[in-house]
Protein backbone atom coordinates (compact mmCIF):
# COMPACT_ATOMS: atom_id res chain seq x y z
CA UNK A 1 0.00 0.00 0.00
CA UNK A 2 1.01 3.51 -0.69
CA UNK A 3 0.42 7.25 0.90
CA UNK A 4 -1.60 9.37 -0.59
CA UNK A 5 -0.18 12.28 -2.41
CA UNK A 6 2.13 13.58 0.35
CA UNK A 7 0.23 15.90 2.67
CA UNK A 8 1.87 18.85 4.88
CA UNK A 9 5.19 18.37 4.19
CA UNK A 10 7.21 21.34 4.66
CA UNK A 11 9.53 21.59 2.16
CA UNK A 12 11.22 25.16 3.57
CA UNK A 13 14.99 24.81 3.70
CA UNK A 14 17.41 27.68 4.59
CA UNK A 15 21.39 26.54 2.50
CA UNK A 16 22.95 28.84 0.64
CA UNK A 17 21.96 29.34 -3.42
CA UNK A 18 25.40 28.03 -4.16
CA UNK A 19 24.69 24.99 -1.86
CA UNK A 20 21.23 24.40 -3.42
CA UNK A 21 22.14 24.75 -6.71
CA UNK A 22 25.18 22.48 -6.54
CA UNK A 23 22.58 19.53 -5.08
CA UNK A 24 20.08 20.45 -7.55
CA UNK A 25 22.67 19.41 -10.46
CA UNK A 26 23.37 16.19 -8.82
CA UNK A 27 19.79 15.61 -8.93
CA UNK A 28 19.67 16.87 -12.75
CA UNK A 29 22.20 14.19 -13.54
CA UNK A 30 20.08 11.95 -12.02
CA UNK A 31 22.54 10.93 -9.49
CA UNK A 32 21.44 8.97 -6.37
CA UNK A 33 21.33 10.95 -3.44
CA UNK A 34 23.08 8.62 -0.40
CA UNK A 35 22.45 8.63 2.94
CA UNK A 36 26.31 10.31 3.89
CA UNK A 37 25.56 12.97 1.21
CA UNK A 38 25.21 16.74 2.19
CA UNK A 39 21.65 17.58 1.52
CA UNK A 40 18.83 20.28 2.57
CA UNK A 41 17.16 20.39 5.16
CA UNK A 42 14.15 20.61 3.47
CA UNK A 43 14.64 17.92 1.47
CA UNK A 44 15.62 15.34 4.23
CA UNK A 45 12.62 16.78 6.34
CA UNK A 46 10.34 15.68 3.33
CA UNK A 47 11.77 12.59 2.63
CA UNK A 48 11.04 11.81 6.43
CA UNK A 49 8.01 12.55 6.42
CA UNK A 50 6.95 10.66 2.95
CA UNK A 51 8.78 7.77 4.21
CA UNK A 52 7.40 7.57 7.44
CA UNK A 53 4.00 8.13 5.71
CA UNK A 54 4.61 5.66 3.42
CA UNK A 55 5.67 2.91 6.67
CA UNK A 56 2.62 4.07 8.49
CA UNK A 57 0.41 3.37 5.59
CA UNK A 58 1.84 0.06 4.91
CA UNK A 59 1.64 -1.34 9.13
CA UNK A 60 -1.69 0.61 9.42
CA UNK A 61 -2.70 -1.41 6.14
CA UNK A 62 -2.81 -4.71 7.75
CA UNK A 63 -5.48 -3.60 9.75
CA UNK A 64 -8.52 -3.78 7.60
CA UNK A 65 -7.24 -6.49 5.43
CA UNK A 66 -6.63 -8.61 8.81
CA UNK A 67 -9.90 -7.85 9.50
CA UNK A 68 -10.69 -10.79 7.00
CA UNK A 69 -7.73 -13.57 7.80
CA UNK A 70 -9.78 -15.26 10.38
CA UNK A 71 -13.08 -15.51 8.29
CA UNK A 72 -11.78 -15.97 4.64
CA UNK A 73 -13.89 -18.55 2.52
CA UNK A 74 -11.29 -21.03 2.00
CA UNK A 75 -7.71 -22.31 2.86
CA UNK A 76 -6.49 -21.39 -0.08
CA UNK A 77 -7.47 -17.61 0.10
CA UNK A 78 -7.07 -17.33 3.76
CA UNK A 79 -2.96 -18.45 3.24
CA UNK A 80 -2.75 -16.21 0.50
CA UNK A 81 -4.45 -13.40 2.43
CA UNK A 82 -2.46 -14.13 5.45
CA UNK A 83 0.86 -13.93 3.06
CA UNK A 84 -0.02 -10.79 1.94
CA UNK A 85 -0.81 -8.73 5.17
CA UNK A 86 2.74 -10.26 6.05
CA UNK A 87 4.04 -8.92 2.43
CA UNK A 88 2.76 -5.04 3.78
CA UNK A 89 4.90 -5.26 7.39
CA UNK A 90 7.68 -6.44 5.65
CA UNK A 91 7.35 -3.07 3.30
CA UNK A 92 6.82 -1.44 6.43
CA UNK A 93 9.61 -2.98 7.85
CA UNK A 94 11.96 -1.83 4.37
CA UNK A 95 10.79 1.67 4.80
CA UNK A 96 11.54 2.37 7.81
CA UNK A 97 14.85 1.25 7.50
CA UNK A 98 14.90 3.67 4.53
CA UNK A 99 13.80 6.73 6.73
CA UNK A 100 16.32 5.67 9.35
CA UNK A 101 19.38 6.72 7.08
CA UNK A 102 17.98 9.79 7.60
CA UNK A 103 18.38 9.91 11.06
CA UNK A 104 15.06 9.35 12.72
CA UNK A 105 14.32 6.33 14.75
CA UNK A 106 11.06 3.87 14.32
CA UNK A 107 10.43 4.36 17.62
CA UNK A 108 10.06 8.32 17.26
CA UNK A 109 8.11 7.39 14.03
CA UNK A 110 5.87 5.55 15.88
CA UNK A 111 4.98 8.08 18.32
CA UNK A 112 4.28 10.58 16.10
CA UNK A 113 1.85 7.72 14.16
CA UNK A 114 -0.12 6.93 17.75
CA UNK A 115 0.10 10.85 18.45
CA UNK A 116 -1.51 11.49 15.33
CA UNK A 117 1.11 14.17 13.98
CA UNK A 118 1.88 11.52 11.36
CA UNK A 119 -0.47 10.54 8.53
CA UNK A 120 -1.32 7.62 6.83
CA UNK A 121 -2.90 6.88 3.73
CA UNK A 122 -6.39 7.70 4.32
CA UNK A 123 -7.95 4.65 2.60
CA UNK A 124 -7.40 3.03 5.52
CA UNK A 125 -9.64 4.41 7.53
CA UNK A 126 -12.49 2.88 5.56
CA UNK A 127 -14.10 -0.29 6.90
CA UNK A 128 -13.79 -4.17 5.29
CA UNK A 129 -17.31 -5.07 5.18
CA UNK A 130 -17.43 -8.35 3.46
CA UNK A 131 -15.18 -10.61 1.52
CA UNK A 132 -15.46 -8.60 -1.90
CA UNK A 133 -13.57 -5.85 -0.31
CA UNK A 134 -10.61 -7.95 0.18
CA UNK A 135 -10.18 -8.54 -3.71
CA UNK A 136 -11.06 -4.42 -4.40
CA UNK A 137 -8.05 -3.40 -2.15
CA UNK A 138 -5.73 -6.10 -3.81
CA UNK A 139 -7.21 -4.75 -7.34
CA UNK A 140 -8.06 -1.19 -7.05
CA UNK A 141 -6.03 -0.27 -3.67
CA UNK A 142 -2.71 -1.73 -4.32
CA UNK A 143 -2.78 -1.26 -8.09
CA UNK A 144 -3.26 2.69 -7.04
CA UNK A 145 -0.20 1.98 -4.91
CA UNK A 146 1.84 0.51 -7.57
CA UNK A 147 0.98 3.99 -10.18
CA UNK A 148 2.12 6.10 -7.23
CA UNK A 149 5.18 3.81 -6.69
CA UNK A 150 6.41 2.99 -9.79
CA UNK A 151 8.04 6.41 -10.26
CA UNK A 152 9.55 5.96 -7.17
CA UNK A 153 11.67 3.75 -7.91
CA UNK A 154 13.38 6.62 -9.97
CA UNK A 155 13.05 8.67 -6.89
CA UNK A 156 16.30 10.65 -6.38
CA UNK A 157 17.26 9.04 -2.89
CA UNK A 158 18.38 6.24 -3.23
CA UNK A 159 17.74 3.95 -0.17
CA UNK A 160 14.46 4.96 -1.06
CA UNK A 161 14.73 4.37 -4.59
CA UNK A 162 15.94 0.61 -3.51
CA UNK A 163 12.94 -0.02 -1.07
CA UNK A 164 10.67 0.66 -3.64
CA UNK A 165 12.02 -1.38 -6.21
CA UNK A 166 11.31 -4.52 -4.06
CA UNK A 167 7.79 -3.25 -2.43
CA UNK A 168 6.69 -2.52 -6.16
CA UNK A 169 7.17 -6.22 -7.29
CA UNK A 170 4.90 -7.65 -4.32
CA UNK A 171 2.35 -5.02 -5.14
CA UNK A 172 1.93 -5.95 -8.71
CA UNK A 173 1.61 -9.60 -7.24
CA UNK A 174 -1.21 -8.25 -4.64
CA UNK A 175 -3.19 -6.44 -7.55
CA UNK A 176 -2.96 -9.68 -9.74
CA UNK A 177 -4.12 -11.57 -6.52
CA UNK A 178 -6.75 -9.02 -5.78
CA UNK A 179 -7.95 -8.95 -9.52
CA UNK A 180 -8.58 -12.58 -9.53
CA UNK A 181 -10.80 -12.77 -6.51
CA UNK A 182 -13.27 -10.12 -8.19
CA UNK A 183 -13.06 -12.06 -11.45
CA UNK A 184 -13.90 -15.32 -9.13
CA UNK A 185 -16.82 -13.18 -7.15
CA UNK A 186 -17.59 -11.58 -10.53
CA UNK A 187 -18.18 -15.02 -12.09
CA UNK A 188 -19.81 -16.38 -9.18
CA UNK A 189 -23.52 -16.51 -7.50
CA UNK A 190 -25.92 -13.37 -7.88
CA UNK A 191 -24.86 -13.26 -3.69
CA UNK A 192 -21.07 -12.88 -4.90
CA UNK A 193 -21.82 -10.41 -7.75
CA UNK A 194 -23.99 -8.48 -6.06
CA UNK A 195 -21.24 -8.35 -2.77
CA UNK A 196 -18.35 -7.14 -5.29
CA UNK A 197 -20.50 -5.05 -6.95
CA UNK A 198 -21.27 -3.08 -3.54
CA UNK A 199 -17.72 -3.56 -2.66
CA UNK A 200 -16.56 -1.46 -6.14
CA UNK A 201 -19.22 1.25 -4.99
CA UNK A 202 -17.71 1.79 -2.11
CA UNK A 203 -14.27 1.76 -2.24
CA UNK A 204 -13.87 3.61 -6.17
CA UNK A 205 -14.36 7.19 -4.84
CA UNK A 206 -11.59 6.92 -1.69
CA UNK A 207 -9.26 5.27 -3.97
CA UNK A 208 -9.17 7.78 -6.52
CA UNK A 209 -8.37 10.17 -3.45
CA UNK A 210 -5.47 8.28 -2.62
CA UNK A 211 -3.27 10.24 -5.40
CA UNK A 212 -4.12 13.12 -3.56
CA UNK A 213 -5.56 17.17 -4.19
CA UNK A 214 -5.91 18.43 -7.32
CA UNK A 215 -2.19 19.76 -9.14
CA UNK A 216 -3.58 23.56 -9.03
CA UNK A 217 -4.40 22.63 -4.42
CA UNK A 218 -1.29 20.61 -4.14
CA UNK A 219 1.49 22.45 -2.04
CA UNK A 220 4.75 21.81 -2.09
CA UNK A 221 4.54 19.83 -5.20
CA UNK A 222 7.05 21.73 -7.62
CA UNK A 223 10.01 21.84 -5.49
CA UNK A 224 9.44 17.68 -4.85
CA UNK A 225 9.39 18.08 -8.07
CA UNK A 226 12.57 19.64 -8.82
CA UNK A 227 14.17 17.29 -6.41
CA UNK A 228 12.86 14.45 -7.71
CA UNK A 229 10.98 12.86 -4.59
CA UNK A 230 7.82 13.17 -6.53
CA UNK A 231 8.02 12.49 -10.80
CA UNK A 232 4.41 12.97 -11.89
CA UNK A 233 1.66 15.40 -10.49
CA UNK A 234 -1.56 13.66 -8.72
CA UNK A 235 -3.77 14.35 -11.51
CA UNK A 236 -1.79 12.59 -13.89
CA UNK A 237 -1.28 9.51 -12.11
CA UNK A 238 -4.90 9.72 -11.16
CA UNK A 239 -5.85 9.70 -14.96
CA UNK A 240 -3.48 7.09 -15.50
CA UNK A 241 -4.90 4.75 -12.97
CA UNK A 242 -8.62 5.45 -13.87
CA UNK A 243 -7.63 4.81 -17.56
CA UNK A 244 -6.25 1.21 -16.99
CA UNK A 245 -8.64 0.15 -14.07
CA UNK A 246 -11.97 0.92 -15.80
CA UNK A 247 -11.24 -1.55 -19.26
CA UNK A 248 -10.82 -4.09 -16.40
CA UNK A 249 -14.28 -3.67 -14.57
CA UNK A 250 -15.95 -3.25 -17.33
CA UNK A 251 -14.62 -6.72 -18.87
CA UNK A 252 -15.93 -8.46 -15.94
CA UNK A 253 -19.22 -6.62 -16.18
CA UNK A 254 -19.14 -4.45 -13.26
CA UNK A 255 -20.28 -0.65 -13.17
CA UNK A 256 -18.60 1.91 -11.79
CA UNK A 257 -20.13 4.59 -9.22
CA UNK A 258 -19.76 7.70 -11.44
CA UNK A 259 -22.35 8.83 -13.86
CA UNK A 260 -20.06 11.22 -15.82
CA UNK A 261 -17.26 8.28 -16.41
CA UNK A 262 -17.06 7.88 -20.22
CA UNK A 263 -13.89 7.44 -22.69
CA UNK A 264 -12.80 10.72 -24.31
CA UNK A 265 -11.97 10.18 -27.83
CA UNK A 266 -9.99 13.55 -27.86
CA UNK A 267 -8.10 13.24 -24.92
CA UNK A 268 -7.55 9.28 -25.30
CA UNK A 269 -8.79 8.78 -21.94
CA UNK A 270 -11.54 8.53 -19.64
CA UNK A 271 -13.60 11.65 -18.13
CA UNK A 272 -14.60 11.23 -14.62
CA UNK A 273 -16.94 13.24 -12.49
CA UNK A 274 -15.89 15.47 -9.68
CA UNK A 275 -14.06 13.78 -6.35
CA UNK A 276 -16.16 14.67 -3.28
CA UNK A 277 -13.16 16.52 -1.07
CA UNK A 278 -14.73 17.66 1.60
CA UNK A 279 -15.46 13.90 2.00
CA UNK A 280 -11.22 13.39 1.54
CA UNK A 281 -10.30 15.97 4.26
CA UNK A 282 -12.76 14.75 6.66
CA UNK A 283 -11.21 11.47 6.84
CA UNK A 284 -7.81 12.90 6.62
CA UNK A 285 -8.24 14.80 10.00
CA UNK A 286 -10.06 11.82 11.39
CA UNK A 287 -13.74 11.60 10.76
CA UNK A 288 -13.81 8.74 8.96
CA UNK A 289 -15.44 5.43 10.05
CA UNK A 290 -12.37 3.81 10.96
CA UNK A 291 -9.67 6.58 12.43
CA UNK A 292 -9.96 6.24 15.75
CA UNK A 293 -10.31 2.11 15.37
CA UNK A 294 -7.07 2.17 13.24
CA UNK A 295 -4.61 3.96 15.52
CA UNK A 296 -6.59 2.49 18.57
CA UNK A 297 -5.26 -0.99 17.76
CA UNK A 298 -1.85 0.33 16.86
CA UNK A 299 -1.83 1.90 20.07
CA UNK A 300 -2.86 -1.28 21.80
CA UNK A 301 -0.69 -3.38 20.11
CA UNK A 302 2.27 -1.15 21.03
CA UNK A 303 1.24 -0.87 24.81
CA UNK A 304 0.66 -4.17 25.25
CA UNK A 305 3.79 -5.53 23.65
CA UNK A 306 5.86 -3.18 25.97
CA UNK A 307 6.37 -6.56 28.34
CA UNK A 308 7.26 -8.33 25.49
CA UNK A 309 10.18 -5.93 24.12
CA UNK A 310 11.62 -4.51 27.45
CA UNK A 311 11.99 -8.69 28.53
CA UNK A 312 14.23 -9.02 25.17
CA UNK A 313 16.62 -6.14 26.09
CA UNK A 314 16.77 -7.20 30.02
CA UNK A 315 17.24 -10.67 28.75
CA UNK A 316 20.22 -9.49 26.30
CA UNK A 317 21.56 -7.50 28.74
CA UNK A 318 21.89 -10.71 31.34
CA UNK A 319 23.26 -12.56 28.34
CA UNK A 320 26.22 -9.33 28.04
CA UNK A 321 26.28 -9.34 31.66
CA UNK A 322 27.06 -13.28 32.30
CA UNK A 323 29.60 -13.25 28.99
CA UNK A 324 31.56 -10.65 30.57
CA UNK A 325 31.70 -12.31 34.04
CA UNK A 326 32.99 -15.58 32.40
CA UNK A 327 35.50 -14.01 30.58
CA UNK A 328 38.25 -13.70 32.87
CA UNK A 329 37.48 -16.96 34.37
CA UNK A 330 37.40 -18.54 30.76
CA UNK A 331 41.17 -17.15 30.35
CA UNK A 332 42.64 -18.10 33.19
CA UNK B 1 -10.06 -46.13 8.15
CA UNK B 2 -8.07 -45.26 10.98
CA UNK B 3 -6.01 -43.58 8.43
CA UNK B 4 -8.29 -41.05 7.68
CA UNK B 5 -8.88 -40.46 11.47
CA UNK B 6 -4.97 -39.84 12.66
CA UNK B 7 -4.76 -38.04 9.30
CA UNK B 8 -7.77 -35.74 11.00
CA UNK B 9 -5.98 -34.94 13.95
CA UNK B 10 -2.85 -34.19 12.50
CA UNK B 11 -4.91 -31.71 10.03
CA UNK B 12 -7.01 -29.84 13.06
CA UNK B 13 -4.09 -29.59 15.06
CA UNK B 14 -2.48 -27.54 12.41
CA UNK B 15 -5.12 -25.61 11.25
CA UNK B 16 -6.46 -24.63 14.29
CA UNK B 17 -2.98 -23.39 15.44
CA UNK B 18 -2.42 -21.34 12.70
CA UNK B 19 -5.52 -19.95 12.54
CA UNK B 20 -4.97 -19.07 16.17
CA UNK B 21 -1.93 -17.69 15.27
CA UNK B 22 -3.35 -15.73 12.43
CA UNK B 23 -5.42 -14.02 14.87
CA UNK B 24 -2.46 -12.06 15.93
CA UNK B 25 -1.78 -10.51 12.39
CA UNK B 26 -1.45 -6.78 13.17
CA UNK B 27 -1.26 -7.02 16.78
CA UNK B 28 2.15 -7.97 17.81
CA UNK B 29 4.29 -6.71 20.51
CA UNK B 30 7.01 -5.58 17.03
CA UNK B 31 6.79 -5.46 13.51
CA UNK B 32 9.47 -8.50 13.46
CA UNK B 33 6.57 -10.65 15.27
CA UNK B 34 4.19 -9.00 13.14
CA UNK B 35 6.24 -10.94 10.17
CA UNK B 36 7.25 -14.03 12.26
CA UNK B 37 3.67 -14.95 13.79
CA UNK B 38 2.00 -14.90 9.93
CA UNK B 39 5.07 -16.55 8.75
CA UNK B 40 4.31 -20.28 11.35
CA UNK B 41 0.54 -19.53 10.64
CA UNK B 42 1.52 -20.08 7.05
CA UNK B 43 3.64 -23.25 7.80
CA UNK B 44 0.76 -24.62 9.91
CA UNK B 45 -1.70 -23.90 7.22
CA UNK B 46 0.21 -24.88 5.07
CA UNK B 47 0.54 -28.49 6.38
CA UNK B 48 -2.94 -28.73 7.19
CA UNK B 49 -4.19 -28.12 3.46
CA UNK B 50 -1.91 -31.19 2.39
CA UNK B 51 -2.86 -33.48 5.61
CA UNK B 52 -6.96 -32.29 4.86
CA UNK B 53 -6.24 -33.16 0.88
CA UNK B 54 -5.06 -36.42 1.84
CA UNK B 55 -7.74 -37.61 3.93
CA UNK B 56 -10.27 -36.42 1.89
CA UNK B 57 -8.41 -39.01 -0.63
CA UNK B 58 -8.44 -41.95 1.78
CA UNK B 59 -11.63 -41.34 2.53
CA UNK B 60 -12.95 -41.42 -1.01
CA UNK B 61 -16.21 -39.36 -0.16
CA UNK B 62 -15.07 -36.80 -2.73
CA UNK B 63 -14.43 -34.07 0.08
CA UNK B 64 -12.01 -31.65 -0.61
CA UNK B 65 -9.80 -29.49 2.28
CA UNK B 66 -12.32 -26.72 2.23
CA UNK B 67 -15.04 -29.32 3.09
CA UNK B 68 -13.40 -31.09 5.84
CA UNK B 69 -12.09 -27.42 7.12
CA UNK B 70 -15.36 -25.31 7.20
CA UNK B 71 -17.85 -28.29 6.72
CA UNK B 72 -17.56 -30.06 9.89
CA UNK B 73 -18.95 -29.08 13.10
CA UNK B 74 -17.00 -28.78 16.54
CA UNK B 75 -18.18 -32.14 17.38
CA UNK B 76 -16.31 -33.76 14.33
CA UNK B 77 -12.87 -31.93 15.11
CA UNK B 78 -10.23 -34.10 16.34
CA UNK B 79 -7.35 -31.92 17.36
CA UNK B 80 -6.47 -31.58 20.52
CA UNK B 81 -7.16 -29.25 23.48
CA UNK B 82 -3.36 -27.48 23.76
CA UNK B 83 -3.90 -25.67 20.28
CA UNK B 84 -7.73 -24.58 20.78
CA UNK B 85 -6.57 -22.52 23.57
CA UNK B 86 -6.89 -18.71 23.25
CA UNK B 87 -4.16 -16.36 22.44
CA UNK B 88 -3.97 -15.31 25.77
CA UNK B 89 -0.79 -12.97 25.64
CA UNK B 90 2.35 -13.43 24.04
CA UNK B 91 4.19 -15.56 26.61
CA UNK B 92 1.32 -17.98 26.09
CA UNK B 93 1.14 -17.99 22.90
CA UNK B 94 5.12 -18.92 22.41
CA UNK B 95 4.84 -21.72 24.73
CA UNK B 96 2.13 -23.40 23.03
CA UNK B 97 3.43 -23.33 19.95
CA UNK B 98 6.95 -24.35 22.43
CA UNK B 99 4.82 -27.52 22.71
CA UNK B 100 3.38 -27.99 19.96
CA UNK B 101 6.52 -27.87 17.66
CA UNK B 102 8.63 -29.69 20.23
CA UNK B 103 6.38 -32.59 19.85
CA UNK B 104 5.76 -32.19 15.36
CA UNK B 105 9.42 -32.06 15.04
CA UNK B 106 10.54 -35.45 16.27
CA UNK B 107 7.23 -36.86 14.87
CA UNK B 108 7.76 -35.67 11.64
CA UNK B 109 11.29 -37.14 11.86
CA UNK B 110 9.71 -40.59 12.76
CA UNK B 111 7.13 -40.07 9.57
CA UNK B 112 10.30 -39.56 7.29
CA UNK B 113 10.55 -43.79 7.88
CA UNK B 114 7.04 -44.37 7.12
CA UNK B 115 6.02 -46.98 4.17
CA UNK B 116 3.54 -44.15 2.57
CA UNK B 117 4.66 -41.60 0.45
CA UNK B 118 2.68 -39.08 0.64
CA UNK B 119 3.17 -39.00 4.36
CA UNK B 120 7.08 -38.89 3.97
CA UNK B 121 6.81 -36.07 1.57
CA UNK B 122 4.41 -33.90 4.10
CA UNK B 123 7.25 -35.16 6.87
CA UNK B 124 9.97 -33.46 4.88
CA UNK B 125 8.65 -30.31 4.61
CA UNK B 126 7.21 -29.85 7.91
CA UNK B 127 10.17 -31.27 9.63
CA UNK B 128 12.18 -28.18 9.19
CA UNK B 129 9.07 -25.63 9.71
CA UNK B 130 8.95 -27.22 13.08
CA UNK B 131 12.59 -27.01 13.92
CA UNK B 132 12.09 -23.13 13.03
CA UNK B 133 9.50 -23.21 15.10
CA UNK B 134 11.07 -24.58 17.95
CA UNK B 135 14.09 -22.51 18.10
CA UNK B 136 11.94 -18.89 17.33
CA UNK B 137 9.33 -20.13 20.04
CA UNK B 138 12.13 -21.12 22.54
CA UNK B 139 14.43 -18.29 22.44
CA UNK B 140 11.18 -16.22 23.37
CA UNK B 141 10.39 -18.59 26.12
CA UNK B 142 13.92 -18.38 27.27
CA UNK B 143 13.92 -14.48 26.65
CA UNK B 144 10.76 -14.21 28.49
CA UNK B 145 11.52 -16.65 31.22
CA UNK B 146 14.92 -15.31 31.63
CA UNK B 147 13.88 -11.35 31.07
CA UNK B 148 11.67 -8.72 33.48
CA UNK B 149 9.86 -9.65 36.90
CA UNK B 150 6.98 -9.11 34.88
CA UNK B 151 7.83 -11.38 31.97
CA UNK B 152 9.20 -14.08 33.88
CA UNK B 153 5.83 -13.83 35.97
CA UNK B 154 3.91 -13.85 32.62
CA UNK B 155 5.83 -16.59 31.70
CA UNK B 156 5.27 -18.88 34.53
CA UNK B 157 1.62 -17.98 34.49
CA UNK B 158 1.89 -19.21 30.82
CA UNK B 159 3.48 -22.51 32.30
CA UNK B 160 0.82 -23.17 34.94
CA UNK B 161 -2.02 -22.11 32.10
CA UNK B 162 -0.78 -24.39 29.83
CA UNK B 163 1.22 -27.46 30.81
CA UNK B 164 -1.95 -29.47 31.91
CA UNK B 165 -2.81 -29.93 27.87
CA UNK B 166 0.38 -31.22 27.01
CA UNK B 167 -0.37 -34.92 28.13
CA UNK B 168 -2.77 -35.34 25.31
CA UNK B 169 -0.13 -34.65 22.48
CA UNK B 170 0.79 -38.54 23.12
CA UNK B 171 -2.35 -39.73 22.80
CA UNK B 172 -4.43 -40.64 20.02
CA UNK B 173 -8.14 -41.44 19.42
CA UNK B 174 -9.26 -45.19 19.51
CA UNK B 175 -10.47 -44.98 16.20
CA UNK B 176 -7.16 -43.10 14.70
CA UNK B 177 -4.94 -46.44 16.43
CA UNK B 178 -2.50 -48.89 15.03
CA UNK B 179 -1.55 -46.70 12.00
CA UNK B 180 1.55 -47.89 10.29
CA UNK B 181 1.76 -44.99 7.97
CA UNK B 182 1.81 -42.70 10.86
CA UNK B 183 4.13 -42.63 13.89
CA UNK B 184 3.51 -43.93 17.42
CA UNK B 185 2.39 -40.30 19.34
CA UNK B 186 3.52 -42.19 23.08
CA UNK B 187 6.87 -43.09 21.21
CA UNK B 188 7.88 -38.97 20.88
CA UNK B 189 7.85 -38.17 24.44
CA UNK B 190 11.57 -38.50 25.72
CA UNK B 191 12.56 -36.29 23.17
CA UNK B 192 9.96 -33.75 23.99
CA UNK B 193 10.37 -34.21 27.60
CA UNK B 194 14.37 -33.53 26.55
CA UNK B 195 13.55 -30.17 24.63
CA UNK B 196 11.27 -29.00 27.39
CA UNK B 197 13.49 -29.57 30.02
CA UNK B 198 16.51 -27.81 28.17
CA UNK B 199 14.90 -24.96 27.31
CA UNK B 200 12.79 -24.84 30.90
CA UNK B 201 16.51 -24.89 32.44
CA UNK B 202 17.56 -21.91 30.16
CA UNK B 203 14.25 -19.96 30.88
CA UNK B 204 14.82 -20.42 34.78
CA UNK B 205 11.12 -22.22 34.37
CA UNK B 206 9.69 -25.18 36.62
CA UNK B 207 8.42 -27.86 34.92
CA UNK B 208 5.32 -28.30 37.27
CA UNK B 209 3.35 -31.03 38.84
CA UNK B 210 -0.27 -31.68 36.95
CA UNK B 211 -2.25 -32.83 39.09
CA UNK B 212 -5.39 -33.48 36.23
CA UNK B 213 -4.13 -33.78 32.85
CA UNK B 214 -7.30 -32.10 30.21
CA UNK B 215 -7.72 -34.02 27.33
CA UNK B 216 -10.67 -34.69 25.35
CA UNK B 217 -10.01 -32.81 21.85
CA UNK B 218 -9.02 -36.12 20.12
CA UNK B 219 -12.42 -37.73 21.24
CA UNK B 220 -14.17 -34.49 19.48
CA UNK B 221 -15.10 -33.46 23.17
CA UNK B 222 -13.50 -29.95 23.46
CA UNK B 223 -13.76 -26.19 25.39
CA UNK B 224 -15.72 -23.89 24.90
CA UNK B 225 -13.07 -21.75 22.55
CA UNK B 226 -13.61 -23.99 19.87
CA UNK B 227 -17.05 -23.50 19.04
CA UNK B 228 -16.15 -19.65 18.62
CA UNK B 229 -13.40 -19.91 16.62
CA UNK B 230 -14.66 -22.21 14.12
CA UNK B 231 -17.98 -20.02 14.05
CA UNK B 232 -15.52 -17.12 12.80
CA UNK B 233 -13.56 -19.58 10.52
CA UNK B 234 -16.33 -20.70 8.74
CA UNK B 235 -19.14 -18.28 8.49
CA UNK B 236 -17.89 -16.95 5.19
CA UNK B 237 -17.94 -20.29 3.42
CA UNK B 238 -21.23 -21.65 5.19
CA UNK B 239 -23.51 -18.56 4.39
CA UNK B 240 -22.60 -19.58 0.18
CA UNK B 241 -23.37 -23.19 -0.15
CA UNK B 242 -21.41 -24.46 -3.05
CA UNK B 243 -19.68 -21.22 -4.14
CA UNK B 244 -16.48 -20.99 -5.69
CA UNK B 245 -14.17 -18.79 -3.95
FE1 LIG C 1 2.69 -2.67 0.53
FE1 LIG D 1 0.28 -4.59 -1.24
Amino acid sequence: MYAQGLIGADGKTGESPEFLEAFQKRIDAEEKIEPNDAMPEGYRKTLIRQIGQHAHSEIVGMLPEGNWITRAPSLKRKAALLAKVQDEGGHGLYLYSAAETLGVSREQMTEELHSGKAKYSSIFNYPTLTWADIGIIGWLVDGAAIMNQIPLCRCSYGPYARAMIRVCKEESFHQRQGYEIVMTLAQGTPAQREMVQDALNRWWWPVLMMFGPHDSDSQHSDQNMAWKIKRFSNDALRQKFVDATVPQGEYLGLTFPDPELKWNEEKGGYDFGPIDWDEFWRVVKGGGVMNRDRIRDRKAAWENGAWVREAALAHAEKRRQRAAEAAPIAAE
Amino acid sequence: MALFEALLELADDHLVLGHRLSEWCGHAPMLEEDLALPNMALDLIGTSRTLYTYAGEVEGAGRDEDALAYLRDEMEYRNCLLVERPNGDFAQTMLRQLYFAAFMEPYWKAALESPDETVRGIAGKAVKEMAYHIRHAGEWVIRLGDGTEESARRMQEAVEELHRYTDELFHSSAAARGVDALPDRAAIRPEWDRVIGEIFAEARLEIPQVPFPQQGGREMQHGEALGHMLAEMQVTHRAHPGAVW
